[in-house]
């Protein structure tokens, strides 16, 4: 190890977090490899370790032989200042190697609050953060994620952008790569060759025209673009790559557990919800194959707990047979299973009464609304009586504590529903009193509200935020609504809201308030440790905008938005038909139910049916 | 077959690894091996593992030693093999057996510490240490849990030895109490710090060698 590294890590926080060697990493031959790949994750070691997509394509990379795909995190304060005081580069835990040493490097883009980072961790690699300053074919700077759904923000300094599930796609982008770079071609020839390959968004291919008024006027193709970039998506998960030997880590993350994935997709349609359209169509992995995945990787692992993981699990069609092959084999071996996302109804508190045999702590539900009429107007197939009623069940079985998730700043939302939520937690102590066996042992009821950011692809993406000020109101009608001493309310602040809203939904402008901000010393932003009002602030005004534009103006529906050279399956006229319903307050049925024709199906192969 | 004790090594990368982080990488490498490890009985049921000296994060070791139970016979000789082969990088074991002492008998360790002097040659350093430590009182200040306090350094080590200069680089080797009181090696380069400052290293690591009784017999 490095003299320098050796050095500093006896002065860090967590120095097991910046060495790598945990059980399953992947250590290849340097000279044997054909390219090297740095997948870069913009936050801590401990959110980038929990992180599943990371594991997977962590995973399908590295099984092509003579790829070498590395991870790399920002290091927290501490470690991040020593390196720079030292002088020594970000380099990749499994070799060692300074990030010059790669060929490609691929950011994994989940959330808005990381992009400062991203750039951040371009410059600790000793990279210029924008691609236009980087004319070199070697190294590649690409993203992919879920906050690619919108690429312009981050444009200008990602070379490329790979849209919806990257398993296949990041492979042919990087075959295709291998061949510029053993060829000799300039990084434009190549770019304008990946942009063929479907799913990549390549930014310097489409040149921003703005109206008058700051609006964006066209995202004008150049060099033969695609007029359309579509997301990609992997139509059979039986078949699929699945990592089955996850690095086990060494230090304690976040979620340190086996992580299976039930299915992609979510049939319910929240109109809030921009997971629940950009990751349609709904694709389902068998419950054998997913008994299987698990058995082989708690073996391979040694973890003590798994969890199943879906944006819905009660919507998941095999979920009795999925646990009771787990649990036949967890059980014997003191193994926890954990069932988040479940929705709040009988079935589903059979089933955590199964799996939560002896610690029976809190359960946690996401009304997301006060009242019917509101999450009718959000389409969050939910009400009172349900949820009672799932309480009533809790409490008998000895679940002591609910936590309850709502969101203020909703589409139509007026004081009656902010109010509603008061109502719904006392109404939920209530059925405590009623139907507890062990009062002695008393509830927690609490109660968290965040301001709603409307997001790109959703049928909300035209919404105006409510400003801060609003929304301080709102969560001080809340706060004073809620009266019951066993009830607590934990609220969201109003900055970081509006600033993740600026951002969601920026325009190729907002690039250079995120370097702004970055100049000024944004990093790791997802942390109240570091985040900054003040300094988005300032960077926002350092490039003559305002947040509020982006963040609390709506958009007329024939406007164009910074996002509409991205098809993520579902069509735009859906999203209308869901919007206006939305002020109607009437419900959309599950794609269960009646199939809405949204379009995310005519991403599957051939013979693959949706799953909805 | 109940209680055991692993002799093993910990290099390299994982000597970053905290000691509350190593008990659960252990626990893991059992489960693993598939080891029928002992649990405790109640509520919150934990692996019984007990490390017997908690080793600073950073230091090399190649003597640790670890109790744990089983609920089975197991092959003794082969489970070294069996635990490397799904350890991390840098945790090796190297022998298991049916313990004859308490590990509370354990009483001195043997260090080496490798002192870096950056720009300047080592061996100026040499006689000036040597003296140092083997000066019959060596008064440092030592912070513990329980607060500041001054310790003498000289009741607590023996045989301090200068081994070699090479370089910019001292190594250095005694024996230092492993515990009632636990003199951790850093303390070594702290004392030179604050009363002979001239001699101190800009950098030091140590490794631990090997364990001993207080009759000065290897521990085991």
């Amino acid at each position: 190890m490095a003299d320098t590294l050796e050095r500093i890590l006896p002065r860090v926080q967590k120095p097991a977090r910046y060495v790598g060697g945990e059980y399953n990493e992947i250590v290849k031959d340097r000279a044997q490899v054909k390219l090297r790949m740095a997948f870069c994750f913009p936050d801590t070691y401990e959110i980038g370790m929990s992180n599943m997509g990371m594991q997977i394509l962590y995973g399908a990379i590295n099984a092509e032989p003579d790829i070498w795909c590395e991870r790399v995190f920002a290091p927290w304060g501490d470690m991040a200042e020593e390196m720079r005081r030292n002088s020594l580069p970000l380099y990749a835990l499994e070799s060692g190697d300074a990030l010059d040493k790669f060929d490609a490097l691929g950011f994994s883009l989940g959330y808005e609050m990381a992009y400062c980072t991203v750039l951040d961790m371009l410059d600790m690699a000793g990279l210029p953060v924008k691609s236009a300053d980087r004319p070199e074919l070697v190294p590649l700077v690409f993203a992919g994620g879920t906050s690619c759904c919108n690429p312009e923000p981050m444009a200008d300094f990602f070379d490329l952008m790979v849209l919806g599930e990257g398993e296949e796609a990041d492979i042919e982008v990087l075959r295709l790569f291998q061949r510029a770079r053993d060829a000799g071609w300039t990084k434009g020839e190549f770019l304008r060759e990946a942009a063929k390959i479907g799913g990549v968004y390549v930014p310097s291919l489409y040149e921003p025209v703005y109206n008058p008024d700051g609006t964006l006027a066209e995202l004008r193709c150049l060099d033969g673009a695609p007029e359309v970039v579509t997301k990609r998506i992997v139509s059979n998960l039986d078949s699929a790559y699945y990592p089955t030997r996850p690095v086990v880590p060494s230090t304690e993350i976040v979620h340190d557990r086996v992580n299976l994935e039930l299915f992609r997709g979510c049939v319910r349609g929240c109109r809030f919800c921009q997971a629940g359209y950009v990751y349609r169509p709904i694709r389902a992995r068998s419950a054998g194959k997913i008994v299987e995945l698990g058995r082989e990787m708690l073996e391979n692992t040694g973890c003590q707990e798994a969890t199943l993981l879906s944006l819905s699990s009660s919507d998941y069609r095999q979920l009795s047979q999925v646990c009771d092959g787990l649990l036949d084999w967890c059980e014997p071996r003191s193994i926890s299973l954990s069932l988040p996302s479940l929705r709040a109804d009988n079935f589903s508190m059979e089933l955590m009464s199964r799996l939560q045999k002896v610690r029976r702590g809190g359960l946690t539900f996401a009304p997301e609304a006060g009242t019917q009429r509101l999450r009718d107007v959000i389409n969050k197939n939910v009400t009172e009586p349900e949820l009672l009623n799932t309480c009533r069940i809790a409490f008998e079985g000895g679940w002591n504590g609910i936590k309850l998730y709502f969101m203020l700043g909703l589409p139509t939302e007026t004081d009656e529903d902010v109010v509603g939520i008061a109502d719904l937690a006392a109404k939920v102590l209530h059925v405590w009193r009623e139907s507890s066996p062990n009062k002695q042992r008393g509830v927690r009821i609490t109660v968290s509200t965040s301001c709603f950011v409307p997001k790109p692809h959703s049928p909300f993406q035209w919404e105006a935020q409510v400003d801060m000020a609003e929304y301080r109101r709102r969560v001080e009608l809340l706060r004073h609504s809620i009266t019951a001493k066993n009830v607590t309310y934990n609220w969201h602040d109003a900055d970081t809201s509006f600033i993740e809203a600026a951002l969601s939904r920026g325009d190729r402008r907002v690039g250079g308030v995120i370097e702004a901000a970055w100049r000024r010393g944004a990093r790791l932003e997802a942390w109240s440790d570091y985040f900054s009002f003040k300094r988005w602030l300032e960077a926002f005004a350092d490039c003559g905008l305002d947040p509020a534009f982006y963040a609390t103006r709506e958009r007329g529906e024939d406007e164009c938005l910074p996002w509409s050279r991205v098809n993520m399956g579902v069509r735009t006229s859906l999203l209308l038909r869901e919007r206006h319903r939305a002020y109607e307050a009437r419900l959309s049925p599950d794609c269960r139910a009646e199939c809405a024709g949204c379009g995310a199906a005519a991403l599957l192969e051939r013979g693959v049916k949706c799953d909805g | 077959m109940d209680k055991l004790r692993l002799r093993f090594e910990k290099t390299g990368k994982a000597v970053y690894i905290s000691h509350l982080d190593l008990m659960r990488v252990v626990q893991r490498v059992f489960l693993r091996a598939g080891v029928p490890l002992r649990y405790s009985e109640g509520f919150n049921p934990h692996a019984l593992i007990s490390i017997c000296l908690p080793l600073p994060v950073g230091t090399v070791s190649l003597c640790e030693l670890m109790d744990f139970r089983v609920t089975e016979d197991i092959d003794l000789p082969s489970l070294p093999e069996r635990l490397n082969a799904v350890s991390p990088a840098g945790v090796r074991f190297l022998e298991c057996y049916e313990p004859s002492r308490k590990a509370a008998g354990l009483k001195w360790l043997e260090i080496r510490g490798d002192w870096e002097y950056d720009g300047r040659a080592a061996s100026q350093f040499s006689a000036g240490v040597e003296e140092f430590f083997n000066r019959g009182n060596i008064p440092v200040t030592r912070r513990t849990k329980r607060g500041e306090g001054e310790f003498d350094l000289a009741a607590h080590m023996r045989g301090f030895a200068v081994e070699a200069a090479e370089g910019e680089t001292l190594a250095v080797r005694a024996f230092v109490s492993a515990q009632e009181p636990t003199v951790k090696p850093e303390l070594l380069p702290e004392a030179l710090r604050e009363l002979a400052p001239e001699l101190a290293p800009d950098f030091a690591r140590f490794t631990r060698l090997e364990t001993y009784g207080a009759d000065m017999e290897i521990f085991r």
